[in-house]
């Protein structure tokens, strides 16, 4: 059973769902990166999503953007993104890791020395957001071939079909864009999200994640109730932009946001339960 | 660092590409977020719907007459092929195209299409501002709300057409991230799009970006090289010897060679930015010193590192600041149909000047780059032989520029 695959099974066994937190390697620096793993793992965090900094992160919104900026200004690269999770094993071999990112800087790589190359490190999946299926199966046969989950994302305007070929190929988790925009933007209609899901449960058993929009504890209670996982990325990300150049805060802040999310994940509203 | 990919062989017809999920052989295709999946099917299957619409095409054929200009004369340059001494050299003056370049053939229709779609919110970017100001103006035509992302440097460097396009009633966003040019403005105007998708219509200015965008973007410009070619035959009874045209993204190129590929006896070429040189990271030649990758959706030639990082790119013209190119050029290019060479800032300047002097005819800075290329071409070439060269645009839009880089004090 793959890290990822495991890790939902424990939280299932205990009645709760995971909380999925998004950093973006080498923000922003790149010694800041693994402490900062480890204090999203110890303040509840159950997948870490490192990214892979792009220089033009089209799905992303303005916060993200910036800290790929700050990555690539300091030097991080793909290969830089592997060294990091490759440390982060020495002291962790438990927590999943699941790089996000784009397809050029992997295509430089190639496909099969990168899926090597990241199995290789203690990666579990990964995640390119503007890869759809139909242009993707080379790519997938290359992590497969090297057991890393390909993770795929739904948006609320992927038709029935596309959500059934997208479950065929997916492991890990399905991760459901739960809004129209890009990574930050907007609010949650929780109702709206809730269909969807129940949607792509008719397609899979792979467990789903839900994700852009969660800012807060009591976001993160509200996508609880309908979803196996809560991603989080924005949120985090701004805690780090807001601390650059004191790393002892940024971890802190990390720290306290992770833990209210995880707070909030752990107990439900009461007017939402069941 | 060039040809990294080598010469593969020229299929039968090229008519008959894109490939149903728009590929040109290994470029091309959809890399894009799921979000954008669906919006893209739409498009495509509408697209396909009114391209067979005689209704359509009647409407759309009527616009680009009374409305756009056209046909667009075929202009013997007399003066400047005497100067010049070899072939003769004939203008395809797109810049007398309402608006003042080829971009509005595009924009007409993609904005007819958008509102048989029932979408009234449209989108758009733009580097030089060219196509900005032709989608400003068809969007006033039909009436429909405008919003244009335009690069922050590029603002700075085009406050005219800024200014157009607001007094046609478009609003302008300058897009301050990355790079703050034409790439940035993308990348916006997709997020934009992302968040809007029901009611929003983006119209994309060049023939890059993912499928039904190369294709369709060459369908609506090939009426440059329809014309060419009957005026060719009308005026001379034969077809040309060879065609130039400038290269960014690459509409105004792909749109006079479309019509020509099946026509081996036509040499074809097509002239990128080559900036300060393409042996320095100056430049914005991505065909001549790039390599294949993906960016904005679709698989082409990229300038990048050897990270797969964008590289920041550089050109005297903002309409060719763009990194990438359109998925059909990355195609030709490989198979040798087109040959693509790079023109450099100081060679295009003296083109700009040259034309202006020579014919009345001042160019838009990158329809000088074409001018620069055919006069190397030509001088090589016998008096009895024929070139046509896509007159682009006109340089109006670029005085300020060109007046800045001379330190001339208007």
């Amino acid at each position: 059973m793959s890290r990822i695959a495991h890790r939902f099974a424990q939280r299932r066994a205990e009645q709760r769902k995971a909380l999925v937190t998004y950093v973006t390697g080498g923000d922003p620096h790149p010694e800041a990166t693994v402490p900062i793993m480890h204090r999203l793992v110890g303040a509840g965090a159950d997948i870490i999503e490192v990214g892979m900094p792009f220089s033009d992160p089209m799905a992303d919104g303005p916060v993200i953007q910036s800290a790929c900026d700050r990555a690539l200004e300091n030097g991080t690269g793909l290969a830089g993104v592997l060294e990091m999770v490759r440390a982060f094993r020495r002291t962790d071999n438990d927590t999943p890791v699941v790089l996000m990112g784009y397809l050029n800087p992997i295509e430089q790589i190639g496909y099969q020395s990168f899926a090597r190359d990241a199995a290789a490190a203690g990666v579990d999946g990964v995640l390119t957001v503007d890869l759809p299926p139909e242009e993707g199966s080379e790519f997938v046969a290359a992590l497969t071939a090297h057991d890393l989950d390909p993770i795929w994302l739904i948006a609320p305007t992927t038709r029935m079909e596309r959500v059934n070929a997208i479950c065929d190929q997916a492991r890990g988790f399905v991760y459901y864009v739960s809004l129209k925009g890009v990574t930050g933007a907007g609010t949650l209609d929780i109702d709206d999200v809730g269909s969807h899901v129940d949607t792509i449960r008719e397609a899979t058993q792979t467990p789903v994640g839900v994700g852009f929009g969660v800012r807060s504890g009591d976001d993160a209670a509200r996508l609880g109730q309908v979803a196996d996982a809560v991603v989080v990325g924005t949120a985090i990300v701004s805690r780090i932009a807001e601390n650059v150049g004191d790393d002892a805060a940024i971890g802190d802040a990390v720290h306290a946001i992770t833990q209210e999310l995880r707070q909030g994940l752990d107990s439900p509203l009461v007017e939402s339960a069941p | 660092m060039s040809n990294v990919i080598q010469a593969i062989e020229a299929p039968a017809d090229f008519g008959e590409f894109p490939d149903p999920l728009g590929h040109f052989g290994p470029y091309g295709g959809r890399f894009v977020p799921e979000l954008l999946m669906a919006p893209l099917e739409e498009l495509a299957s509408a697209y396909a719907h009114f391209r067979a619409d005689p209704q359509f095409q009647a409407e759309l054929y009527a616009d680009l007459q009374y409305y756009v200009g056209r046909p667009t004369p075929l202009y013997f340059a007399r003066h400047w092929t005497e100067q010049v001494g070899g072939a003769q050299l004939y203008l395809k003056r797109e810049d007398l195209d309402h608006t003042g370049a080829h971009k509005i053939n595009n924009t007409m229709g993609q904005a007819l299409l958008a509102s048989r779609m029932g979408k009234r919110r449209i989108v758009a970017e733009t580097g030089a501002g060219q196509h900005g100001v032709a989608t400003a103006a068809v969007c006033a035509r039909l009436g429909m709300e405008c919003i244009v992302y335009m690069g922050a440097e590029d603002v700075r460097r085009q406050s005219v057409n800024v200014y157009r396009m607001r007094l046609m009633g478009a609003k302008v966003v300058p897009v301050e991230s990355g790079t703050r040019t034409l790439k940035d403005a993308l990348n916006e105007a997709f997020r934009d799009w992302a968040a809007n998708v029901d009611d929003t219509f983006y119209i994309i200015g060049t023939v890059a970006g993912p499928h039904p965008y190369p294709e369709m973007v060459r369908d609506f410009q090939a009426v440059i090289g329809r014309e060419t070619r009957e005026q060719c035959l009308e005026q001379h009874g034969r077809l040309p010897d060879a065609l130039v045209a400038c290269v960014g993204g690459g509409s105004n190129a792909i749109g006079m060679f479309h019509p020509f590929l099946g026509d081996t006896g036509v040499e074809i070429y097509g002239a990128e930015a080559g900036g300060e040189g393409v042996e320095t990271e100056r430049h914005a030649a991505p065909l001549s010193a790039g390599r294949p990758g993906v960016l904005h959706g679709n698989r082409t030639y990229l300038m990048e590192n050897a990270d797969g990082q964008i590289m920041p790119t550089h050109s005297v013209s903002a309409g060719l600041d763009y990194p990438g190119v359109g998925p059909e050029h990355a195609w030709l290019k490989d198979t040798g149909r087109v040959r693509y060479v790079a023109v450099d800032d100081n060679d295009a300047l003296a083109a700009f000047h040259g034309l202006a002097q020579l014919e009345g005819i001042i160019p838009a800075l990158e329809t000088a780059h074409a001018i620069a290329y055919a006069e190397k071409l030509a001088a090589q070439m016998d008096p009895d032989q024929i070139i046509v060269i896509n007159c682009s645009g006109r340089g109006d839009k670029d005085i300020d520029t060109v007046a800045e880089v001379e330190g001339a004090d208007l």
